[in-house]
């Protein structure tokens, strides 16, 4: 019934859909296997795309020709570009989805996708050949094979619903959960663990008071996450989300729950993400703050149905009810669903390579929840990178690697395989060492040739990039050679409070100033306006970005070559760190666990101390 | 993490000899630039002129000062040890003058060299087979186990509880700053400017007083006070001289801020004593020395670090001395007591005379006993603790790290005055933080997102 395929991917959500895609687009014959199409790209919980850093790596997905960034665009319902009075590095693009439209959009790009075949089956166990993973057994019972199986279980495996005193077993609420595939796995040696997460209430939006809630508009503009040109809505069109806020009786109410909650009670052994805690959690740790702030977002264009943003809570649903309606706007409120909490198992992702394959088992590649993660980005760039290396590990190509130095994934896949992690894993800017480097608006010139040398990312981006580069180079030379005159920018420069030329100046000098913008400065200058007409907006903010942050850049960049002598240090496969007996027995522990590959990846395993490293440096020797 | 390993391109300096007082000290210095480097500190002759494998003998200085008759030993790379320039400084073993000479080597341009670097620029260098080795690992490995012991509590006088005050204002500051990064959407109370101004003032100052207050900074830069103080005719300018004479070598007159007053510097196992006030003993001022010496001293009592009180025992009676320490106990005036003239007088009188009190007994004239007033002054500094060779590295070593925790916080308070943004200021924010590591243990991402999570109630 089944052909042999180079790729199974064993599940259809974020990470599964981006792993199929860059598996089949790489040439890979590929296997989608899914519990259940309806779900493919399900968002399980918010509905909305990018966000502070997330952002950031949607942009470098796209940047790499993955799929995430253009679904978004495609069906997002309002945009906005947070942080945009920081520095560039911290602006960061974020969507409100339409929640049922972003699984169609999903679905008809992985149809539209030559190569990707899809199964609706159960897979409950990983097909094994002398330590190498050859296929998966499925619920039906069939037996599929495959070069290079990759796992993105999400919360399916032996998942755990709570809420209240009632507890089942499923991956998602009404959904069933996934046994088989733990077992198998510690049975050979693989280390699992538990992890919880939550979600809130869902309710109808006929039953809510908006006039009692702050309007929360999208942008006047929609930048949208892909560099190539997608359909996306006019602003006008854009929906609203609101901002109300908890109370003291609200809390009250919650509390009365507490006896029944599964966290309080000790039923949920799992450890949940500190930056996402529940209301009740947000309440009893922060029992002196009298209210908390909740968003109230709409799931889509053609659904009353209302995502109530900040209210996570697995306590009773008459509590979630009850304490509902004592909010602002919502004291006629009907609920759809229930919140709930989620138990489920991951592998602590120490037990991964760069390529985020696993170490026990060749040809099986892990991606998404199952290491450890939390969000919709963070698991659709580990699919992406674990589809390219499943594709290349089945044609016995070289993995597929980003630096810390090169893109928030590089960042993301490097902590979690040195240091592994405690809770589940969000990105944040601070993670990265080289935040000034890494920005939204130059992931395609970061990621985009690595990518298409790979035969990934289409001539098509390539080019787009080759011409926003030449672009960027033509303007940058432009800013330093045009002189602006005084009476042409000092209207725009007292209105600024900044102050005025007394006599003319490089535009390149002129854009140092902290608080003038080029955007502005063209709509004040007609002969500004005419010089740059001639380039794309985003061409025009990069040379600008490139110029007014040139020192940043460079000291960041300076950071990254003297480091790159420690990252360029490979530690070859068989180096036995047991004959090294001056490593102190915790270095050599961890170093014997997670066998880092460079000097760089061993200075960064917690609790290994410089000298650890330079001792294995002397070793390594000439 | 920026800079945690060794830098193959810098050149390196430490100390190349165990080393204890009294001994002979060598410095060693490898790397592209250790000849330019060590050239500019040794004036008597251009060594970057001179051949490998020579040795040339003159006085180290630094700033025009002094600071030892030096023997340098130049190796031209790659026929050296490490198979890069090497110089090597045989100094007087004292750790203060080594301590200087690695302090000014620095200045000059040269990093500290990390536990076993030389070797292990050696065998990099191919200058060691691969069975030396094992050698070379357990000397990176000891070394680091000794500076490991030396933490915190044993930096010398005792700075551990300003360097954790620091550090936590530092954390704070930086997870205040990462808080309107990260966490900008979220609806908690952002510090505002003036808050984190105040913050990152009161860093900046402390890290200011804590430079000038570290040992090195103090006794090796400006040099240990001492006030010798006493009644008119107790042999003061004698002892003075006599201190001095044996000295000559390496003494020198500067004339001192205050008007007339001339500072008299004195080096005793390369820690410098700065005699203040001694125009006033030399020209017996009588209105500077009446009654007992005490009230009209108070002024140059206070500035000193040690005050010498010398009496002339056989002028002097117990209860007269009495009132001296008690003046001096309840001004918390570090002094030592020191009776002259013990030649007109025996031990058995003496020891009836001052029973209880504790007396350095000395005769200036005959230069008797001097040594010991030698060596008490510098157990004072020390504390009676002999200083290890890792202290001495530590020590340098935290102070330069604090040097550069000085020169990012103040990169930090321009960016703030110029109202950059805050990722552009985490630039400086976190080589700040890594040079405070390298002190109190590092900062990491993770101790700041603990900070936030545990301060303000984060997360939709």
């Amino acid at each position: 019934m089944f052909d042999k395929y180079d790729v199974i991917v064993v599940g259809a959500g974020h990470a599964g859909c981006e792993a199929a895609a860059a598996a089949a687009n790489l040439g890979s014959k590929v296997l989608l296997v899914t519990m259940n199409m309806q779900t493919i790209a399900q968002m399980s919980c918010n509905p909305a795309m990018g966000g502070i850093a997330k952002g950031q790596i949607v942009r470098e997905i796209d940047a790499l020709g993955g799929y995430s960034g253009i679904v978004t665009d495609e069906s997002l319902i309002q945009f906005r570009m947070l942080n945009r009075s920081k520095g560039p590095a911290m602006w960061s693009p974020r969507a409100q989805s339409d929640r049922m439209l972003f699984h169609l959009k999903w679905r008809e790009m992985l149809e539209n996708t030559p190569n990707v075949d899809f199964f609706q089956d159960n897979v409950v166990s990983i097909k094994i050949e002398n330590g190498r993973a050859c296929g998966v057994k499925t619920g039906l019972g069939h037996e599929i094979l495959a070069k290079s199986v990759v796992v993105t279980s999400g919360t399916f495996l032996n998942g755990v619903i709570h809420i209240g005193e009632k507890r089942f077993g499923g991956g998602r609420m009404a959904e069933k959960a996934s046994v088989g595939i733990t077992e198998q796995l510690v049975e050979l040696g693989f280390e699992s663990d538990r992890l919880k997460t939550g979600t809130p209430p869902r309710v109808d939006g006929r039953s809510l008071d908006y006039s009692k809630m702050e309007e929360q508009k999208g942008d006047d503009e929609i930048v949208g996450f892909s560099y190539l040109d997608t359909k996306k809505i006019h602003s006008r069109e854009q929906r609203s989300c609101y901002i109300t806020y908890t109370n003291q009786e609200v809390h009250d109410m919650l509390k009365t729950g507490f006896d029944r909650s599964p966290m309080y009670a000790g039923r949920i052994e799992g450890v949940g993400p500190r930056y996402c805690p529940s209301i009740e959690d947000k309440i009893n740790r922060f029992a002196d703050r009298d209210r908390h702030q909740l968003f109230v977002e709409p799931e889509g264009f053609n659904t009353v149905e209302i995502y109530v943003n900040g209210f996570s809570t697995s306590l009773p649903e008459q509590v979630q009810f009850d304490a509902l309606r004592m909010v602002p706007g919502f004291e006629k409120v009907k609920m759809f669903r229930p919140g709930y909490a989620i138990e489920y198992d991951f592998f602590p992702p120490t037990q991964l390579t760069y390529s985020l394959e696993t170490k026990r088992i060749q040809n099986l590649f892990f991606a998404g929840q199952i290491n450890g993660t939390t969000g919709y980005e963070e698991a659709a760039c580990q699919g992406l990178m674990a589809g390219i290396n499943a594709h290349q590990k089945a044609f016995n190509l070289d993995p597929f690697i980003l630096k810390r130095s090169e893109a928030y994934i590089g960042v993301l896949i490097d902590d979690l395989i040195s240091k592994g992690t405690e809770e589940p894993y969000r990105m944040f800017t601070s993670r990265a060492e080289y935040r000034t480097l890494l920005r939204q608006d130059n992931a395609d010139l970061r990621l985009t040739e690595l990518s298409f040398r790979l035969g990934l990312a289409s001539q098509e981006r390539m080019e787009r990039v080759r011409t926003k580069q030449k672009g960027v180079e033509t303007l940058k030379s432009i800013m330093k050679e045009y002189a602006v005159e005084p009476e042409e920018i000092n209207s725009y420069l007292e209105q600024k409070n900044s102050a005025p030329l007394l006599q003319k100046q490089r535009l390149s000098q002129l854009l140092l100033r902290p608080n003038v913008d080029l955007k502005d400065m063209i709509s004040a200058s007609s002969r500004l306006s005419s010089l740059v007409s001639d380039f794309r907006e985003d061409t025009v903010e990069q040379a600008e970005i490139q110029v007014k942050y040139d020192t940043y850049i460079n000291k960041e960049k300076e950071l990254v070559e003297r480091m790159s002598q420690l990252e360029e240090l490979v530690i070859p496969d068989s180096f036995n760190y047991e004959k090294i007996i001056s490593l102190s027995n915790e270095a050599r522990q961890k170093f014997n666990k997670i066998r880092p590959r460079t000097l760089g990846q061993a200075s960064r395993i917690s609790g290994v101390n410089p000298s650890d490293v330079q001792i294995l440096m002397v070793y390594m020797g000439r | 993490m920026l800079g945690k390993l060794a830098d193959w391109n810098d050149t390196i300096v430490a100390l190349a000899t165990p080393q204890g007082i009294g001994a002979i000290g060598v410095v060693r210095v490898s790397g592209k630039s250790a000849i330019e480097i060590v050239d500019r500190l040794f004036p008597a002759k251009d060594l970057c002129a001179c051949k490998s494998h020579t040795l040339h003998v003159g006085l180290l200085e630094a700033d025009g000062v002094a600071i030892d008759q030096v023997v340098v030993s130049l190796f031209k790379g790659p026929a050296s040890y490490t198979g890069e320039n090497v110089v090597e400084i045989s100094s007087h073993g004292s750790p203060y003058i080594l301590e200087k000479i690695i302090t000014d080597i620095t200045a000059a341009g040269a990093r500290l060299a990390k536990p076993g670097e030389f070797t292990q620029r050696a065998f990099l260098n191919g200058k060691l087979d691969l069975t030396q080795a094992e050698a070379v690992a357990d000397l990176i490995y000891s070394n680091t186990e000794i500076s490991r012991k030396h933490a915190l509590q044993n930096i010398r006088g005792g700075f551990s509880s300003v360097l954790k005050t620091l550090r936590d204002q530092l954390l704070s500051f930086s997870a205040l700053i990462e808080l309107e990064l990260d966490f900008s959407q979220e609806d908690v109370e952002f510090a505002d400017r003036s808050q984190l101004n105040s913050i990152i003032n009161n860093a900046e100052k402390m890290t200011d007083e804590l430079l000038s207050s570290f040992a090195l900074g103090n006794v090796i830069k400006n040099g240990v006070q001492v006030a010798i103080i006493g009644k008119p005719n107790a042999g003061k300018s004698t002892l003075l001289n006599t201190l001095l004479n044996e000295n000559r070598a390496i003494v020198s007159e500067i004339a001192g801020t205050t008007r007339d007053t001339i500072e008299e510097v004195l080096n005793i196992d390369g820690i410098l004593f700065r005699l203040i006030d001694t125009a006033g003993i030399r020209q017996h001022t009588t209105d500077l020395i009446e009654s007992i010496g005490v009230e009209r001293s108070l002024e140059k009592m206070s500035q000193a670090d040690v005050v010498i009180y010398l009496f002339d025992v056989n002028e002097i009676n117990k209860e007269e001395l009495q009132v001296v320490i008690h003046e001096m106990n309840e001004k918390a005036i570090h002094y030592l007591l020191v009776g002259n003239k013990i030649d007109l007088s025996s031990d058995k009188v003496l020891a009836e005379k001052f029973a209880n009190i504790n007396v350095l007994y000395i005769s200036a004239g005959n230069k008797k006993n001097v040594d010991i007033v030698k060596q008490r002054l510098v157990d004072e500094v020390l504390g009676g603790k002999l200083q290890t060779e890792s202290s001495v590295v530590s020590n340098a070593r935290h102070y330069e790290a604090l040097r550069l925790v000085h020169q990012s916080l103040i990169d930090i308070q321009k960016g703030m005055e110029i109202n950059i943004s805050g990722d552009l200021l985490s630039l400086d924010i976190r080589r700040c933080l890594h040079y405070l590591g390298e002190i109190t243990g590092e900062i990491t991402n993770e101790d700041q997102l603990d900070y936030i999570f545990s301060k303000f109630c984060i997360g939709k």
